[in-house]
């Protein structure tokens, strides 16, 4: 199905409608420093754009890039593993799901105190916060096909390598990618909440100072940037799956 | 004398903790014959495929290809299973490939060679084409082009056109008998389908009781080519008419 501007029209109104009604409460309370308006949040993204765009921007960038290249690498690792070996699965996946318990953001001040406030301490909280999603849809992608897949390719003298290649793999990369969607999204709060607990610049730090200095409108211009962080990874991670699995645009 | 292109010798076979599915069977398939095994569900016609394409190993007895006892059959017996099973991220092309791959054949000399093939099995056009852009018996020709390519011999086909409707089903079946006219090779076509069986097939061989010590053998009596007709003939209506009381009798 081809999606036209009709399709936008409900999701956009609905977005107009919101901030009209957000605008018009802003205005009515009239506090900026609790509830600012869009168009100050707007306004004030518009004054600080130097210093949001030349530190803080790239700053946070940088972590949520690191952390999703550490977790994709592991994540993927571990599922290929968990796929390679019983043992291996029967060891890591109750652990894997049994740490989705643990809030993680009660764990990120450990972060800081081992790795200070440098760069480590934030991926570290983003590679938590990703890793599960990657992993799990990977390994449940690598286990997706069907038996009679398996002994079709038998009968052809496929070897264990053969059968990892040419059928595992191929059918596990749709679901790595819709894990890769959710930990896209997730990475950016992983790396706004490290940046909460401890860090010299960044989006998420920057939030909070603005918070401490009573400036609503700060508060909100770099979280705009931070949303518009998530919603571009996604839609890129949605362009690479076109790109690279065009057989599924024929289902 | 030449070698039965498959043969099973004194062969029985249970699962683990179930009583014999097969025993001490004895059945010779001859190179370039064309035979049916027919069987109503749950007759041990899947066990018999996997015991053939070398999935299950005999409990006793032997089954040999070419007069051969090998150790891993498989890999050396050709499957088309029921499903066209044709994997959803390969083009037509790659499908088609694929067992030349396992064998280790490069994929370009793999296409060189399955290019020409594509018209000669009616797939002119689908050659970049995904599986899902084909109807359900274009998508059993690419099927059966696999089985082919896989270069054995012996080819056993699993109720390849028990998906299909009526019409594509016989159209199917001709184009079978053409395809395997021009092969050459041996053809063991499992199915429930007393038509399709007396059709194609030189021998139908029923499978009955349960354990299977022997298989009931049927040769039809029609020669070749075969035309749609000749399945109204009296001899054959007589032929199916024992068939059908036989295979009633083992559902009772």
């Amino acid at each position: 199905m081809k999606t036209t501007w009709k399709d936008f029209l409900a999701p956009l109104s609905l977005v107009i409608l919101l901030f009209v009604l957000w605008e018009w409460i802003a205005r009515l309370i009239g506090m900026t420093f609790i509830l600012p308006s869009p168009i100050q949040v707007l306004g004030k993204l518009w004054e600080i754009k130097g210093i949001l765009f030349l530190v803080h921007f790239p700053a946070t960038l940088l972590v949520i890039v690191t952390g999703l290249f550490i977790s994709v690498v592991l994540g993927v690792g571990l599922a290929v593993w968990m796929r390679a070996s019983r043992i291996a699965e029967k060891t890591f996946y109750p652990l894997m799901i049994s740490s989705q318990t643990i809030p993680i953001i009660a764990l990120a001040p450990i972060f800081v105190l081992w790795f200070g406030y440098s760069l480590w301490s934030k991926v570290a909280v983003t590679i938590l916060i990703t890793f599960f999603p990657i992993a799990v849809n990977t390994f449940d992608g690598l286990r997706s096909s069907s038996r009679e897949f398996k002994d079709l390719l038998l009968t052809m003298g496929a070897t264990k390598k053969d059968l990892f290649l040419k059928l595992y793999v191929p059918s596990a990369i749709p679901h790595f990618y819709s894990g890769l969607k959710v930990a896209v999204t997730l990475s950016v709060i992983g790396a706004a909440i490290g940046e909460w607990l401890g860090a010299q610049a960044g989006l998420g730090y920057f939030s909070r100072r603005m918070m401490t200095q009573f400036d609503g409108a700060g508060v909100f211009a770099p979280i705009v940037i931070l949303s518009f962080i998530g919603i571009s990874l996604f839609l890129g991670v949605t362009l690479l799956e076109k790109i690279t699995l065009k057989w599924r645009e024929t289902e | 004398m030449s070698n039965s292109a498959l043969e099973f010798k004194d062969m029985s076979f249970g699962y683990p903790y179930e009583n014999d599915l097969f025993m001490e069977l004895n059945v010779a398939v001859q190179p370039g014959e064309f035979v049916s095994i027919i069987g109503a569900s749950g007759s041990g016609k899947s066990t018999l495929f996997k015991l053939t394409v070398g999935l299950e190993e005999p409990t006793r007895g032997s089954i040999r290809l070419d007069g051969e006892k090998k150790a891993n059959r498989l890999g050396h017996v050709g499957y088309m299973p029921q499903q066209d099973l044709l994997l959803p991220w390969r083009s037509i092309l790659d499908n088609a490939a694929l067992p030349l791959e396992i064998k280790g054949v490069s994929k370009k000399e793999a296409h060189k060679r399955i290019i020409p093939l594509l018209d000669e099995f009616g797939l002119n056009g689908t050659r970049d084409k995904f599986p899902s852009e084909l109807s359900g018996g274009m998508r059993q020709r690419v099927s059966f082009l696999r089985t082919v390519l896989s270069g054995s011999p012996i080819l056993l086909l699993d109720e390849p056109f028990s998906a299909l409707d009526a019409i594509t089903k016989v159209s199917m079946q001709e184009w079978l008998l053409q395809q395997w006219e021009k092969q050459g090779s041996t053809i063991i076509f499992i199915t429930h389908d007393v038509d399709e069986a007396l059709f194609l097939a030189d021998r139908v061989f029923v499978l009955t009781e349960t354990p299977i010590k022997e298989l009931k053998e049927v040769t039809v009596p029609l020669n070749r080519p075969r035309r749609l007709e000749d399945l109204y003939s009296a001899d054959l209506l007589e032929v199916k008419k024992d068939l059908m009381f036989e295979l009633r009798s083992t559902i009772t």
